[in-house]
């Protein structure tokens, strides 16, 4: 029982000496910016994808089989060490905000092909007549696109998209490779340290992703069985 | 943004009249007009040689066996299907291949599909508004003033605020005539209109495509019902492996069809 408590009492000094919430919270915003920039890239990836244009198509496949194919870790490293390293591309001029510029950039370019691809599976939730209709009342491809079609496929989407969100979410982790403080960083620097609470300081992580994550999955299928379009 | 607008503009207008098909309307041109149209699907010949001219007002009722082309035929004329050869015209002016002429184009070309194809996320009112307002930038409070007027005329003004799930098949149908007449388009394309539909809502969809006809509408109707190609329509064409083989007044064809093919269609289905 002493032992139990005693364990406990270091596992608790552990988390006061780290900002463990901070760390986080800068995995939430990653994730959040990532999402944005992912899901308007993933959607110009896929109108080129079923657009009427064959370089179009064909540009918007061969993206999406690079970096679908493509390790993020690799993506992250590049963007470190070929970007900003070797070609000198700064997004910002502060030294750590600039990496995180382009943690985001990486999280993007990357799950971008997997938005496209999710968005391409809610296009096949429609039915080829709605395109013909819209079409047929005069709507060329932008506009029908916009109005018609991918209004019902985000709606078709929303499960694959909530599970690209999810793996973006525990992607973030990957962040440390391009030298942001998030949390999977904070935790070897724990564990270096304090190797004495090691289980303690896993379990403390891995909990805190499970309890962002959750909400989304939740979330996703609720909303999946919400805005699913009557035919 | 799509691609090239190759025909930004449109030869001039094929030689007018000539063929003299029709005798009650003297307008100059037939309002469309397919010259040698030939399609194939992979080894399949679908259409071949086609050549038809509808003049304005006129209501031709397409019929013939399944797999015939008449459908591929219907949906050719507002290029929904590509054709290999051949030109078709729409009022004189060619059918553009790609881009905002052939959107401009089919603004004046109304289709009405078997499956409805209603927009299944906008309700029935906005179904019917969003071409003319997006398409012809005409006022939100104009485009549901004409809506509305549209959806009275076949008889579905009071489902407006629906969506077309909520809608028996015989009420999306008229929605879609309604939709499609909101355009003001220059003719109707009816590509089996009441295929998809339970027999007790066929004869809604039917009555409301004759009072069409009656105010003068120019239609292209593939259709089963004899029914109506005997009440509506100024000519019968009959298509056959990808041919149109016979063509005449409703009461010529079905009294006295010329053509072997034809004679064993109408044996099949006006026996029972």
């Amino acid at each position: 029982m002493d032992s139990l408590s005693e364990y406990f009492q270091s596992y608790l000094t552990a988390l006061e000496s780290y900002d463990v919430i901070g760390a986080f919270w800068v995995n939430i915003q990653l994730a959040f910016w990532a999402a944005l920039g992912s899901a308007v890239l993933g959607t110009v990836l896929a109108l080129m994808r079923i657009s009427p244009v064959p370089s179009f198509r064909w540009a918007g496949a061969t993206y999406v089989n690079i970096f679908r194919n493509t390790p993020l870790t690799i993506i992250m490293t590049f963007c470190i060490l070929v970007m900003v390293f070797q070609l000198q591309i700064n997004l910002s001029s502060d030294f750590n905000f600039n990496f995180f510029l382009w943690a985001i950039v990486g999280l993007s370019v990357y799950h971008a092909a997997f938005v496209c691809e999710a968005i391409r599976s809610g296009v096949n939730t429609v039915p080829l007549g709605q395109a013909e209709a819209a079409r047929a009342i005069g709507l060329s491809f932008l506009p029908a696109a916009r109005m018609i079609i991918l209004p019902q496929a985000f709606r078709g989407a929303i499960a694959p998209l909530g599970n690209t969100l999810i793996a973006l979410i525990k992607n973030t982790t990957v962040a440390a490779a391009a030298s942001v403080i998030e949390a999977a960083g904070l935790m070897k620097t724990m564990i270096e340290f304090r190797p004495d609470v090691i289980l303690a300081i896993f379990a403390t992580f891995a909990a805190g992703f499970v309890i962002l994550v959750i909400p989304v999955g939740l979330l996703t299928t609720w909303l999946s069985t919400k805005l699913a379009v009557t035919r | 943004m799509t691609s090239d607008e190759s025909h930004s503009e449109m030869p001039p207008a094929a030689p007018a009249a000539a063929t003299g098909a029709r005798s009650a309307t003297p307008t100059g041109q037939p309002l469309v007009s397919l010259k040698n149209v030939n399609k194939h699907f992979g080894a399949l010949h679908v259409l071949q040689d086609i050549n038809l001219e509808v003049t304005k007002g006129e209501v031709v009722v397409v019929i013939g066996p399944s797999g015939s082309g008449k459908s591929t035929l219907c949906r050719a004329i507002n290029r929904l299907e590509t054709i290999d050869d051949g030109e078709i015209l729409i009022d004189g002016n060619k059918l553009p291949a790609e881009g905002k002429a052939l959107a401009k184009l089919r603004a004046d070309v109304g289709m009405v599909f078997q499956s409805f194809n209603l927009f299944a996320h906008k309700s029935i009112l906005e179904n019917v508004t969003l071409g003319p307002i997006k398409v012809k930038g005409m006022k939100q409070a104009e485009a549901k003033e004409l809506a509305m007027s549209l959806l009275q005329r076949v008889g579905v003004a009071n489902q407006s605020q629906k969506l077309p799930a909520q809608l028996s098949g015989g009420q999306q149908q008229r929605v879609a005539i309604a939709r499609a007449l909101a355009m003001k388009p220059k003719v109707m394309l009816f590509d089996e209109p009441t295929s998809a539909l339970d027999p007790e809502m066929i004869n809604e969809v039917l009555d409301t495509m004759v009072q069409l006809a009656k105010e003068g509408m120019t239609m292209i109707v593939v259709t089963h019902e004899m029914g109506f190609a005997r009440k509506a329509a100024d000519r019968v064409i009959f298509m056959a492996d990808g041919k149109i083989v016979e063509q005449a007044t409703p009461e010529e064809f079905f009294t006295n069809p010329k053509s072997d093919r034809a004679k064993d269609f109408l044996g099949k289905i006006l026996e029972h």
